[in-house]
């Protein structure tokens, strides 16, 4: 069956706290941490962008699946913060990982669920046994408008995950997805931040895309909430996984594990993808994984994942979620500000 | 001027991505940038092409405080002469590192990053710059914090 041969993840190594964020913009520092239920987010260094951490991430990837990258026939790359408008990043990672030029390569666009569409489409010519292993890719370095709620989350990082079928560490037994046309968040071509529906992107987007997806994978594997040992949803913040997970049953001790928003932010392309490796660096063989990606616009992807036994030998090879989470410097708003080019005279 | 840089990019891509050299298999010396000839072995040398391990430690460093425009947003950095494991030794960016942690000596590993870009409107060169080794844990070593669920 078709699984995940690998994975790899990439968090940079800044971080600037949500209440410095806060205070700058004359809001009360103390609340904002744990109202979003974010209190720390991920900041890229000057020199790094969804090319560099997409390459750290399926550099590590590879390592842990003692793989050949000549072996790799797709590499797709999902991001809404590609460094090029026209030039796939996915022609970058593939010469840094040392793939075949026999291969093919995209990059994917699909709000916060472009990473997890990658997947998809990776599952599928793994499948059909078109090619023996895809490497998707979820990563970003979000923006958000200096002073905008999405200030406070948006944050940079990324998964890469090798698709076979050879010796999986997980299996990926079914994946369906939910799209409608809801236009909650965009970014128009040429504007340098996104925009937003501000309330908008609760009940009728996340919630009702997010729900939808998980309803029907419980039904298509005939599968229920007590099925599963963890769930992983998207996080846009802290609060939504976590009210998400109320409205269809899940217990929050299951989705726990998966919280990485409360210290990286929202990783956007990365987010759910970050979520399920860290599930995967810690879950037993024979754990099975509920995983909800959410991209605005609107869809959701959603995944029925078992752990294998393969999944034990791998562990110790790469650095985990939990190690690239503790290696942090924090930054103050004013280097924040320098690193992500929001001092425009800068250049 | 957009096309500034394409030619000599992309020329060196396969180097400089990768650590891509060479290694010359009469007297097992390694070349970084890849030499055309072995200097030692002349014509009996026979140099292939090697991928280094992208592991080394720092032989010498200088903190740049003084940087040309492209790189201010930087400043203060560190650039330093990496010893790789194979032998030879590289110039290279210091990243992921605080200024007063640097040391000679120290153990270094190859990482990917943005090295310069063409103007707003021209391409991007990316390549190796160096950070130091970093923690890996098997997470079974770490002790579960307590009220998490395994």
């Amino acid at each position: 069956m078709v699984g995940i041969v690998g994975y790899g993840v990439y968090v940079p190594r800044y971080r600037i706290k949500t209440s410095d964020i806060a205070e700058l913009w004359g809001e009360d520092g103390t609340k904002i941490g744990p109202g979003l239920g974010v209190f720390e987010k991920s900041v890229p260094g000057p020199d790094e962008d969804v090319a560099t951490i997409s390459v750290e991430a399926a550099r590590n990837a590879i390592k842990m699946a003692k793989i050949n990258p000549l072996d790799i026939g797709a590499v797709y790359v999902g991001s809404e913060s590609h460094p090029y408008a026209v030039k796939p990043t996915g022609t970058i990672v593939a010469e840094a990982v040392g793939c075949s030029y026999n291969m093919t390569c995209a990059d994917f666009e699909f709000a916060c669920k472009a990473g997890t569409a990658a997947m998809q489409s990776a599952m599928g010519l793994v499948a059909s046994n078109m090619i023996k292993i895809g490497l998707a890719i979820g990563s970003d370095t979000a923006q958000g408008r200096p002073g905008d709620a999405l200030e406070y989350s948006a944050a940079a990082g990324g998964a890469a995950y090798l698709i076979g079928m050879k010796n999986p560490l997980a299996t990926i037994e079914e994946t369906v997805s939910f799209t409608t046309d809801t236009p909650d968040f965009w970014r128009r071509e040429g504007e340098d931040f996104p925009s937003h529906g501000a309330r908008f992107t609760g009940e009728p987007a996340y919630f009702r895309h997010v729900g939808e997806g998980a309803k029907l994978l419980f039904k298509k594997t005939k599968t229920t909430v007590d099925d599963y040992d963890y769930f992983v949803f998207h996080m846009p913040n802290g609060k939504f996984p976590i009210a998400m997970g109320k409205q269809i049953g899940v217990p929050k001790e299951k989705l726990e594990d998966s919280l990485v928003v409360r210290q990286i932010g929202n990783t956007y392309s990365g987010s759910a993808m970050i979520g399920l490796a860290r599930v995967l660096d810690i879950a037993k063989p024979g754990s099975k994984i509920f995983v909800v990606a959410y991209g605005s616009g609107a869809g959701s992807d959603a995944f029925s994942i078992t752990v294998e036994d393969a999944i034990e030998k791998t562990r110790g090879a790469v650095p985990t979620v939990d190690d690239y989470i503790e290696r942090k410097t924090y930054v103050d708003y004013a280097t924040y500000a320098k690193y992500r080019r929001k001092i425009k005279a800068l250049g | 001027m957009a096309e500034q840089g394409v030619a000599s990019v992309w020329r060196r891509i396969k180097a400089i991505y990768t650590i891509q050299g060479n290694m010359c298999e009469t007297c097992g010396t390694y070349y970084f940038p890849p030499r055309p000839v072995c200097p030692e072995c002349r014509r009996k040398g026979k140099l292939e092409l090697y991928t280094f391990k992208g592991l080394g430690t720092i032989y010498s460093f200088t903190v740049v405080r003084q940087a040309p425009e492209d790189f201010k947003r930087q400043m203060p950095y560190v650039i330093a002469q990496i010893e790789l494991d194979e032998g030879t030794r590289l110039t290279a960016q210091i990243v992921n590192v605080d200024i007063k942690d640097v040391k000679i000596g120290m153990r270094v590993r190859s990482c990917f990053r943005k090295i310069k870009e063409f103007g707003p409107g021209g391409i991007i060169a990316y390549g190796y710059k160096f950070e130091p080794t970093m923690k890996v844990t098997g997470h079974e070593e770490k002790p579960i914090p307590k009220g998490k669920s395994q």
